[in-house]
């Protein structure tokens, strides 16, 4: 565990670095740029509306010159902020191998925007569509936002928590389709398994059973 | 999209408004320039899976190129979130499929990474043998179906006998020749059989005279030079922009390769060269890849050689006892083991709440896990960094005013796959 904890030291003292020169060159909004918990990187949050200049400085000034990722997170319906848009940035020149991971909390658990980094990165045009079909997190400034793994028109955003793991029923995007087939789209059928678990903790073993989500069948009723 | 609706004026009604005195304006070109759309997959023999690009041409030339991607999205990451650490290992096999057990490694050394777990030296070095093998395999086959999607049939059936080698010791190690599902979080699914290591040099030995006949078919092939020396030329600004990795980067000039530039799994023991190119074409990029399976062979030889002894699997510590399942001749007859067995096939690997980052270098580039914990079996949220997804990302910049056939090249020379792309 030693060498673990060794970095860990070296990435905290790298990240409290990072923080002092992103105080200095932001001072107005310094006390908005906080370290952020993290158990490997160096990791800061910024403020959503000032994001674009930290990493357009980052990018320019601090030589990371690559955006590793791009993701949100969405810590479920009630949280506030609910949605965090998460940049990994990477260094591929100056200090090849130096990562950083800078976050930003929405404004509006409901309707949450975020400008957009298409313009500094190109990969964010896609990768913020992606975040955009699978959270709805609105990319303000983006060429082309539009859905890119679900298809134009499907009215979910999937890995918002409240979807539900089988999927919701709806229609299928070609009508041509659906009409010759007549059928829609199904939730995926769950019996037997996947083992789902919940993220947490706490061991909740009638949720953990495999048959436990899937309620059409049990001991007393048979299996269609 | 609305169908678009082209018309075609025949001749005589050409000839009737020149006639008429009507005739055509000075600068109407002779040819007809109206520009045509064509959907090109998504299943077509080059677009390597489900990929469908939506084309815009004039003539032979391409103006516009759409990629359409999500043709094979399965949810990993919604799926990931509801399912204990261990149970995702056999996904991670389904994103790219051609080096299964490169991401095996790269997701276990991701969950450790978040657990601040180390493993022993002898796990490390199995998970370098492995992934470098799993290299070998899918560069193999992406210079073979390059090959032949450029029209040269016989290196594409010459990789495959040695794939076919591979898969059998893959086989003979995991139990499954393509979905090998190797490792755990904290060591392996079983150590190494018996003379496996030996037969893993023997592979070696005979396969690097049969790598240099396949890459000498095409590496001075006319042909092959005429579809690739100087087509689909991406820059180091563009490579590093779109967030290209692995050969793709390299391929335009900048050395950065993880396993040098960050090392994980001990690969700064070994001894390899990083191949780049310099014009960042088709070409170079092929002769990355026919480097990098050399170089591969040179690392498994040197982790044959030095292959240590001791355990394959991390039990040292308390945290280690909570992640890592124990032996099972230890569960059948100790009951604190049953105990720990079942706590951790129930409610999972137990990792403290965090965020971690870890990006290997695969076959097709940096594949990255991001898991958010908030402590216990099950992550919060899993995010799978897609080296194929970043590298198709540039195909509209890159296609713009090539040539119809060359989009075939570019393909077949960006090695992508798309369930890793769409996951």
């Amino acid at each position: 565990m030693s060498a673990a904890n060794t970095t860990a030291t070296t990435s905290a003292a790298a990240g409290s670095a990072i923080i002092a020169a992103l105080h200095e060159s932001f001072s107005q909004i310094a006390d908005k740029i906080t370290p952020r918990a993290s158990a490997d990187h160096p990791a800061v949050n910024v403020p959503a509306a000032d994001a674009v200049a930290v990493l357009t400085h980052l990018r320019d000034v601090r030589g990371y010159d690559m955006l590793a990722d791009l993701t949100a997170i969405d810590w479920a319906e009630g949280a506030s902020p609910r949605f965090t848009v998460v940049w990994h940035l990477l260094s591929t020149e100056r200090a090849p191998g130096a990562y950083l991971r800078v976050a930003a909390d929405c404004a509006s658990d409901t309707e949450p925007e975020m400008p957009s980094v298409a313009a500094i990165w190109p990969v964010a045009n896609w990768h913020e569509r992606e975040t955009f079909d699978m959270f709805g997190i609105v990319f303000t400034g983006h060429p082309d936002l539009r859905r890119i793994l679900m298809w134009d028109g499907y009215p979910h955003y999937p890995l918002r928590k409240e979807f539900p793991l089988a999927g919701i029923e709806g229609e299928l995007p070609d009508p041509e389709v659906a009409g010759e087939t007549k059928t829609k789209v199904i939730p995926a059928p769950m019996a037997g398994g996947p083992f789902v678990a919940s993220s947490g903790g706490e061991l909740n073993l009638s949720e953990a059973e495999p048959r436990a989500k899937d309620e059409s069948w049990n001991e007393r009723t048979q299996k269609n | 999209m609305p169908p678009t609706e082209y018309t075609f004026q025949d001749n005589a009604a050409k000839n009737a408004t020149a006639a008429a005195g009507g005739g055509l304006p000075d600068d109407t070109p002779i040819f007809d320039t109206e520009k045509m759309s064509l959907s090109m997959g998504p299943s077509h023999p080059s677009t390597h899976g489900v990929l469908r690009l939506q084309l815009e041409l004039d003539g032979d030339t391409v103006t516009h190129c759409e990629p359409v991607i999500g043709y094979l999205h399965r949810g990993d990451e919604k799926i990931a979130e509801n399912m204990t650490y261990n149970q995702f290992v056999p996904y991670t096999d389904r994103l790219d499929y051609l080096a299964p057990l490169a991401n095996n490694v790269a997701y276990a050394i991701a969950v450790e990474q978040l657990a601040g777990l180390k493993v022993p030296p002898r796990c490390e070095a199995i998970r370098v043998l492995v992934a470098e093998l799993a290299r070998i395999s899918s560069h193999l086959l992406g210079f073979g179906s390059f090959a032949m999607d450029t029209g040269a049939w016989t290196p594409f059936l010459y990789q495959f006998t040695e794939r076919e080698k591979l898969y059998t010791l893959f086989e003979e190690l995991t139990g499954a020749r393509f979905t090998t599902s190797y490792t755990r979080i904290g060591g392996l699914a079983r150590d190494l059989p018996e003379g496996w290591l030996g037969r893993v040099s023997a592979f070696c030995d005979q396969f690097l005279p049969r790598l240099e006949e396949m890459l000498a078919m095409l590496t001075r092939n006319k042909i092959f030079l005429d579809r690739t020396v100087g087509i689909g030329v991406i820059s180091k600004e563009d490579a590093l922009g779109y967030g290209l990795t692995g050969p793709n980067l390299r391929g335009s000039g900048p050395s950065f390769d993880l396993r040098k530039d960050k090392p994980y799994s001990g690969y700064e023991k070994y001894e390899f060269d990083v191949p780049v190119g310099t014009t960042g074409d088709c070409y170079d990029r092929y002769l990355c890849r026919g480097e990098e399976i050399r170089q591969s062979v040179r690392i498994v030889r040197q982790v044959i050689k030095n292959m240590p002894d001791g355990p394959w699997y991390a039990a040292d510590s308390d945290e280690a006892r909570r992640i890592f399942a124990p032996r099972k001749d230890k569960v059948l007859t100790k009951m604190e083991e049953l105990i720990n067995n079942f706590m951790i096939v129930t409610a999972g690997p137990q990792m403290p709440a965090g965020e971690a980052y870890f990006e290997a270098e695969n076959p097709k580039g940096a594949l990255g896990f991001y898991i958010v914990s908030k402590g216990g079996g099950v992550p919060w949220r899993m995010k799978i960094r897609s080296p194929s997804f970043c590298t198709l990302s540039i195909l509209p910049k890159l296609c713009k005013g090539v040539m119809m056939t060359d989009i075939v090249s570019i393909l077949g020379s960006l090695d992508f796959v798309m369930g890793e792309c769409d996951r």
